[in-house]
């Protein structure tokens, strides 16, 4: 096995005359927390969805727990977690039936999802909430809980996308100490983020302009290549060159 | 394994809808209760002139008879055809029944007499059937009134044959019987057809399909937890109508039960997966309701449910054969009306089974996890 959670080789959509990701290459090494930026429109979402088997690409390869996201798509499924950036977990379904229904579908077996759900819901100080239904939850409880189902199953990579927009700066903070959580235990994380805080908590980071990986290195080489204090500085240097997120 | 756990969800997400439940409990006592007492194609209460130019016993027991009967109702007894033509030209009355000057006379003697019956056809249905009944009772009254008086025709020995209609499977032509079955089948269409196709774009609309496509799960599976809850949906209307429809007319089915629920469930299926494509091709709740309505009003008028197929031109009885709900709606009159069985019914059983396979195979094709 490489030493590459993902690969990407010239990874491309294009949806009719527009290219929405524009041959990017990179790689994430295992147990990295790669930081995915750029501005609105840059294609991020989309190379993100390529990545986890759900939108096949136009051109170029990629693989992820060295499994090809176009052929062995549900192969890849098996080995990543996923939070999209809309809340997508069922409103009407409770807390403890939203973990019961993935920790199903991933093949756990009844016994292991309570007792996996029970530590998690302590975990989180859930445990009260527990037969609550998810849409009445507050939008910071939402994400962490989506947060955490992402990773329930203990899958190699995990893609996260904005996890945390809208979200206020306490539960913010809260919720990248679950991530580095997961990081500890090995999981790698792909995070896609508008916050240049969160920027500076990645191992890595790459920033997108118009569908193509304009930089991409550790927070602090970025900031000394382009001879800035922040990574807010190297972001907008870079974004405002954007022709496509103007509108 | 996994579908243990989709199901769940499943049955979880629809019963926990109110709505739902509360429409499977009422829709079928309101559909079993009101519509066989008001889509009724029964005539009844016809209103009818006499003028009788006899004015002798025979003829004024042959009115009596008539408005003694259940179908007609004499609103006037007027002197000549002219003035009860005025009754039907107002609208007050829907026939006019004349009897000829020395009906009773001639009877005797010559042991046939004349009648006439005028009634208003702008009603097709009801002048038809209105002076159909009026014949039949005016049979009835002749062949009454030879048994009594022992008025024979001797000058002629052909009596003229008598028709006699028979009606069978429904003996007393009751339209509710006719109509039982059509609503169960329509109360399945609407609810299995529906439901489903709302049901997989409804998650796209609200994002939570792209928390299941990242996840492992097989199409088959998917699909599978998506038909299964409506099965037991229309199997549980079926049966609920079936005992509505004892207790309150009490019909039961002439035909064998298993036969009935082994057409529904191959039925069941093509009607549930025909949804789910509409739904796997819809982009919004709105788009899979409209195009789902089309199929379904055109499946309703092109399955005989209220119109015969005999009736339809020869290309739209053509194009019924690719209609699913023609094939059940007989498959389902023959089973409760006639108690067919099994193997009268199989070119019926055959066209279910293979649309049913088509749109399973195609609701599990069209369900896409990449794009």
């Amino acid at each position: 096995m490489s030493e590459y959670a993902i690969v990407a080789e010239g990874l491309t959509k294009t949806f009719g005359t527009f290219t929405a990701t524009d041959h990017i290459t990179f790689e994430v090494r295992k147990g990295e927390i790669f930081g995915f930026l750029g501005a609105n429109g840059a294609g991020k979402t989309t190379a993100m969805r390529m990545l986890c088997g759900l939108s096949r690409p136009s051109e170029g390869r990629a693989t992820v727990a060295g499994f090809d996201v176009e052929r062995e798509a549900e192969q890849v499924k098996r080995n990543i977690g996923y939070m999209s950036q809309k809340f997508s977990l069922y409103d009407d379904l409770t807390v403890e039936e939203n973990l019961r229904l993935f920790g199903g579908i991933y093949g756990m077996t009844s016994a292991d999802i309570k007792h996996k759900a029970n530590h998690l819901l302590s975990n989180l100080g859930l445990t009260d909430l527990r037969k609550a239904m998810v849409g009445r939850l507050p939008l910071g409880w939402k994400q962490k809980l989506a947060f955490s189902l992402s990773i329930f199953h203990n899958p190699k990579i995990v893609f996260l996308d904005e996890p945390t927009g809208g979200v206020d700066p306490v539960t913010r903070r809260q919720f990248w100490e679950l991530i580095y959580e997961a990081a500890d235990r090995g999981i790698t994380v792909f995070v896609t983020t508008h916050y240049m805080d969160e920027a500076e908590y990645c191992d890595r980071v790459s920033i997108m302009v118009d569908g193509k990986i304009e930089a991409l290195d550790t927070p602090s080489q970025l900031k000394k290549n382009f001879s800035v204090g922040t990574m807010y500085e190297v972001f907008y240097a870079l974004a405002r060159k954007a022709k496509r997120g103007a509108g | 394994m996994i579908l243990k756990y989709l199901l769940e969800k499943e049955f979880k997400q629809m019963l926990r809808n109110w709505i739902l439940p509360a429409v499977f409990l009422l829709l079928p006592i309101a559909m079993m209760n009101l519509v066989p007492r008001v889509a009724t194609q029964e005539v009844r209460g016809l209103k009818f002139c006499s003028v009788d130019n006899d004015r002798s016993t025979t003829s004024g027991k042959l009115m009596e008879k008539v408005a003694a009967s259940d179908f007609f109702d004499l609103i006037a007894i007027c002197t000549n055809y002219e003035e009860a033509l005025r009754h039907i030209e107002s609208g007050d009355a829907d026939a006019i029944l004349e009897i000829e000057p020395d009906f009773e006379h001639r009877l005797i003697s010559e042991g046939k007499a004349r009648v006439q019956i005028s009634s208003n056809a702008v009603n097709g249905v009801k002048g038809g059937l209105g002076s159909s009944y009026l014949t039949q009772i005016i049979n009835d009254f002749s062949k009454q009134l030879r048994n009594e008086h022992g008025i024979l025709n001797t000058h002629n020995v052909n009596i003229d044959p008598e028709v006699r209609q028979r009606y069978l499977y429904n003996v007393n032509l009751d339209y509710k019987i006719f109509m039982v079955p059509a609503l169960i089948a329509m109360m399945l269409v609407l609810i299995v057809g529906f439901l489903p196709a709302l049901n997989i774009v409804g998650e796209k609309e609200k994002g939570t399909i792209e928390q299941i496509n990242v996840t492992p799960i097989g199409r088959f599976d998917f699909i599978l937890s998506k038909l299964i809850p409506y099965w037991c949906v229309g199997i549980f209307i079926l049966s609920y109508s079936m005992l509505l429809a004892h207790l309150i007319w009490g019909f039961t089915p002439a035909g064998k039960l298993w036969v009935i629920y082994l057409f529904t469930t191959v039925f069941l299926l093509v009607i549930s997966s025909l949804g789910l494509i509409v739904s796997n091709y819809s982009s919004t709740i709105r788009q899979a309701a409209l195009v789902m309505f089309f199929f379904l009003v055109i499946f309703i008028l092109m399955s005989g449910l209220l119109t015969p197929i005999m009736s339809m031109p020869q290309w739209a009885q053509m194009l019924t054969q690719f209609n699913p709900l023609r094939h059940f709606i007989e498959a389902i009159r023959a089973l409760y009306l006639r108690g067919s069985n099994l193997t009268d019914l199989l070119p019926q059983l055959t066209y279910l089974g293979s649309f049913a396979t088509t749109t399973w195979l195609w609701a599990i094709i069209s369900y896409k996890k990449n794009t």
